[in-house]
């Protein structure tokens, strides 16, 4: 099943109905929830906020063009640790560090009896080149990733391992490499960026701001991609990849294209985790978040840019508030949650929302336009498609 | 909402209240003791202003605690000792009167095994409950993970387990002990009584293990005469293969077999070892990280005659720990066992509770200042104090795993050994 022939006339990237939905969004993040909440839940909020942002490379990368990764907690930690490379090495002054063997390098390496401070390192003292690294260093691996893989055509199941076991290594290169990585330890005590304190109240909700703020952004770039023929493409190419390939488009560029796309998405959610929460771990890159990352974007709905969002905030505050509530027994709810989720609504929140809501609401809110002669919604929900892409 | 001992709002504090009212009405004419007899010792209590200055959870008549531990996940088979021995500290304190006349009520929040959670909820522990003191984690990358977050907000962590060393903080008390107090008495133990020369040593590849051994190699080559290392390995947390650093240590044959392996990983280890035909009543093994805890899962005749070096075994022969131990097993079971760990984890809500006594408030700055000298001669270990360094002088004690589990103590220091948590000429 394709999308809707695009409606003639159409100028413009976004529909109205994207347009008040992505409105209603910005109105819950900007201002009903700083207002609702107080500081210390606000930022959780911001916190669950940057894992949105692989929901969204998800639903570009799973969702349309049917590129199922299990390992977008690698994209999410390699610009989760070029971020905290920065504030590490800020953090480490001579002064801060004048107990150490070596002043003037991270404590990790001073500990793990490293005297100078790596090549690699160097760079990220630079504010310019570690923005700059936080997208390009997890797109550049994507697209050596993707090159390798498809170009070969790998894709489907194949291509899902692949990436899992990428998730692996990557846990046990970054856990054994302790000395150049800080190890299992991740790296921690993260103090200031620029010379500007993160860790102050007033800091977090700076940057729970900046966090909605490119979250939105990146938000309209989905809807821009999706919209675009390059969006119909992926779409085309998910359904009936051979058809595509035989009518003289290069398919595996394409998903090259979508796949470093929704890295170098993973890569600024990861910055900013780093920046709100004030450290890096190992525990971001492996098997387990990156499942996890995958279901927030299967609660949300795979196929819907906002229902993404929603998903991830719906998933990560059950979460955090049934281990406040059940401390022994919570990962069984949470399990129960999510069978629940893929037997009753395969289409998550976003289907839910299509199928019984929105139809009551007109077309602005995305029911059927009246103009349609087919009774197709608004967006497109898969044919009883199994869980995993083909 | 989290889980609290006794109900979380005004309402049910309100109605334990009026239940202990009732209660205490018939019981009045009985007791006489006023350590016994709670609203006598509200009566006493000083008022809540005075003794909170900074917004903790104190009310006149309990004062909020937090526990950090991980109840599920890798970790949980190893903090589930702590939180038993923290709530068992809670219980007997409570019993005693409480704390400056005020009852502990606790929050139990799940670390998960997961160290960023952990900082999560050492957050809300302090922003959202406004914990007085919270008593948690267990692993050091645990410690790391939540240490910014005491220091930002200006909480108390009691934090039990033996660790590498290289931090002291305001924020925290170390009720575990130090890498140099747990290694060097035991390597001069092992040099003199079994004329040790050459050390095989392993470990978990973390800061932990790694720190560990760093300051074991440079014992061995500059203090100990004529001793050597002859093999130094690591393996990834989990790690379940060890034949090749067997067959490794077969070649060798070094005196000691010096090993830092944590957690599910002993249990393949030390049944390789069996395995490999390596009698440990004959060749001298000598670990800092098998407590009893460990050897449930390892099983006592897969490590029989192994050492082991640390402040505390069950085993111990003196009153307190009678005590504790029998307290222990009422509560929690004739089945468990107390390891090291929990043994620590027990000292943090008394060394609490002596410490706020001691600065008569519960302000955060007044505990961090008032700790040092604090004494707890009741403790299972024996006479513990604080140094001004945050840590605990203590004894370092080596034990011999024996079948049915428990360690039999070999030896054990004369003096209280002084934590230094940045040793020189060990860095």
């Amino acid at each position: 099943m394709t999308t809707q022939a695009p409606t003639s006339g159409r100028s413009f990237f976004l529909r109205p109905q994207d347009m008040i939905g992505i409105a209603l969004l910005a109105l819950l993040l900007l201002v009903v929830l700083p207002l609702a909440l107080d500081n210390f839940r606000l930022q959780f909020v911001g916190k669950y906020l940057t894992y949105a942002f692989v929901a969204l490379g998800l639903v570009l990368c799973w969702g349309y063009a049917g590129i199922l990764s299990l390992g977008q907690g690698v994209f999410f930690g390699l610009g989760g640790y070029c971020m905290a490379m920065y504030l590490k090495l800020e953090a480490s002054s001579v002064e801060n560090t004048r107990i150490q063997s070596t002043p003037g390098i991270p404590d990790f390496m001073d500990w793990n009896q490293i005297t100078a401070l790596p090549w690699f390192w160097e760079p990220f003292r630079h504010f310019g080149f570690t923005t700059l690294a936080v997208v390009a260093v997890p797109a550049l691996f994507a697209l050596i990733l993707g090159f390798a893989l498809f170009k070969r055509r790998v894709g489907g199941v194949y291509f899902a391992i692949i990436t899992q076991a990428l998730a692996a290594i990557m846990t046990i290169l970054i856990v054994g490499q302790q000395g150049y990585t800080g190890g299992i330890n991740g790296i921690t005590d993260l103090r200031t960026l620029h010379g500007w304190d993160i860790r102050t109240d007033g800091a977090k909700t700076v940057l729970y701001f900046v966090c909605v703020g490119l979250l939105l952004a990146c938000i309209l770039l989905a809807y821009y991609v999706k919209s675009s023929k390059l969006g119909r493409l992926l779409v085309a190419m998910r359904d009936k990849e051979d058809r595509v390939r035989f009518s003289g488009y290069d398919v595996s560029s394409f998903k090259v294209f979508v796949f470093c796309l929704s890295a170098a998405l993973s890569g600024i959610g990861g910055a900013m985790f780093t920046l709100q929460v004030g450290f890096m771990s190992p525990s971001f890159v492996g098997i387990v978040p990156s499942i996890e990352m995958v279901i927030y974007t299967a609660v949300g709905g795979r196929l819907s840019i906002l229902g993404a969002i929603y998903g991830t905030l719906l998933v990560n505050w059950a979460k955090t508030s049934f281990s406040e509530s059940f401390p022994e027994l919570w990962l069984l709810g949470l399990g129960g949650l999510f069978i629940a989720v893929v037997l009753a609504f395969p289409n998550g929140i976003a289907g839910l929302w299509q199928v019984h809501v929105a139809p009551r609401l007109g077309p602005l809110f995305g029911g059927p336009a009246r103009r349609a002669a087919s009774p197709a919604v608004a967006e497109p929900l898969p044919v009883a498609t199994p869980a995993v892409a083909e | 909402m989290s889980t609290h001992q006794d109900g979380s709002d005004k309402f049910s504090a309100t109605r334990r209240r009026l239940l202990k009212g009732l209660a205490a009405l018939p019981a009045a004419p009985l007791l006489s003791s006023t350590a016994l007899f709670p609203s006598r010792a509200f009566a006493q209590a000083p008022a809540t202003s005075a003794v909170n200055t900074t917004g903790l959870a104190v009310t006149d008549t309990d004062v909020t605690v937090g526990i950090l531990h991980s109840v599920t996940g890798t970790m949980a088979i190893s903090e589930t000792g702590s939180v038993q021995a923290e709530k068992l500290a809670i219980d007997q304190i409570n019993a005693m009167g409480g704390v400056l006349g005020r009852k502990i009520k606790f929050v139990q929040e799940d670390g998960a095994s997961d160290w960023p959670n952990f900082a999560e909820k050492a957050k809300k522990l302090l922003v959202n409950d406004k914990c007085a003191a919270v008593f948690g984690c267990w692993t050091s990358a645990s410690r790391k993970a939540v240490l910014p977050v005491f220091e930002q907000y200006n909480g108390m962590l009691y934090y039990p387990t033996f660790y590498e060393g290289l931090e002291q903080s305001k924020n925290v008390i170390y009720t575990g002990q130090e890498a140099t107090q747990q290694i060097i008495a035991g390597l001069d133990w092992v040099q003199r009584e079994k004329g040790a020369k050459s050390f095989y040593l392993l470990g978990s590849d973390y800061i932990w293990p790694r720190t560990s051994n760093k300051i074991a190699r440079k014992h061995i080559e500059n203090f100990m005469k004529g001793s050597k290392v002859v093999g130094e390995e690591y393996f990834p947390l989990g790690h379940t293969q060890f034949n090749s650093v067997i067959n490794k240590i077969k070649l060798t044959k070094p005196d000691v077999i010096y090993a830092i392996i944590v957690g599910g990983s002993n249990v393949a280890f030390y049944k390789q070892l069996k395995a490999a035909g390596i009698d440990l009543s004959k060749q001298t093994l000598l670990t800092i990280s098998v407590t009893e805890d460990e050897i449930d899962g390892i099983g006592g005749d897969n490590i029989a005659g192994a050492y082991s070096c640390m402040k505390y075994f069950q085993s111990l022969d003196n009153p307190n720990n009678k005590d504790f131990v029998a307290a222990f097993k009422k509560m929690w079971g004739e089945k468990t066992v107390i390891g090291d760990v929990t043994q620590a984890a027990y000292l943090g809500p008394w060394l609490w509770k002596l410490t706020v006594e001691k600065a008569g408030s519960f302000d955060i700055d007044k505990i961090a200042e008032a700790s040092a000298g604090i004494e707890f001669p009741k403790a299972p270990e024996g006479y513990v104090k604080i140094h001004p360094n945050h840590h605990l002088w203590s004894k370092t004690r080596v034990g011999q795993a024996q079948l049915d589990g428990q360690f039999k103590v070999v030896f054990e220091t004369p003096d209280l050994i002084e934590p230094n948590p940045f040793p020189k000429g060990y860095q």
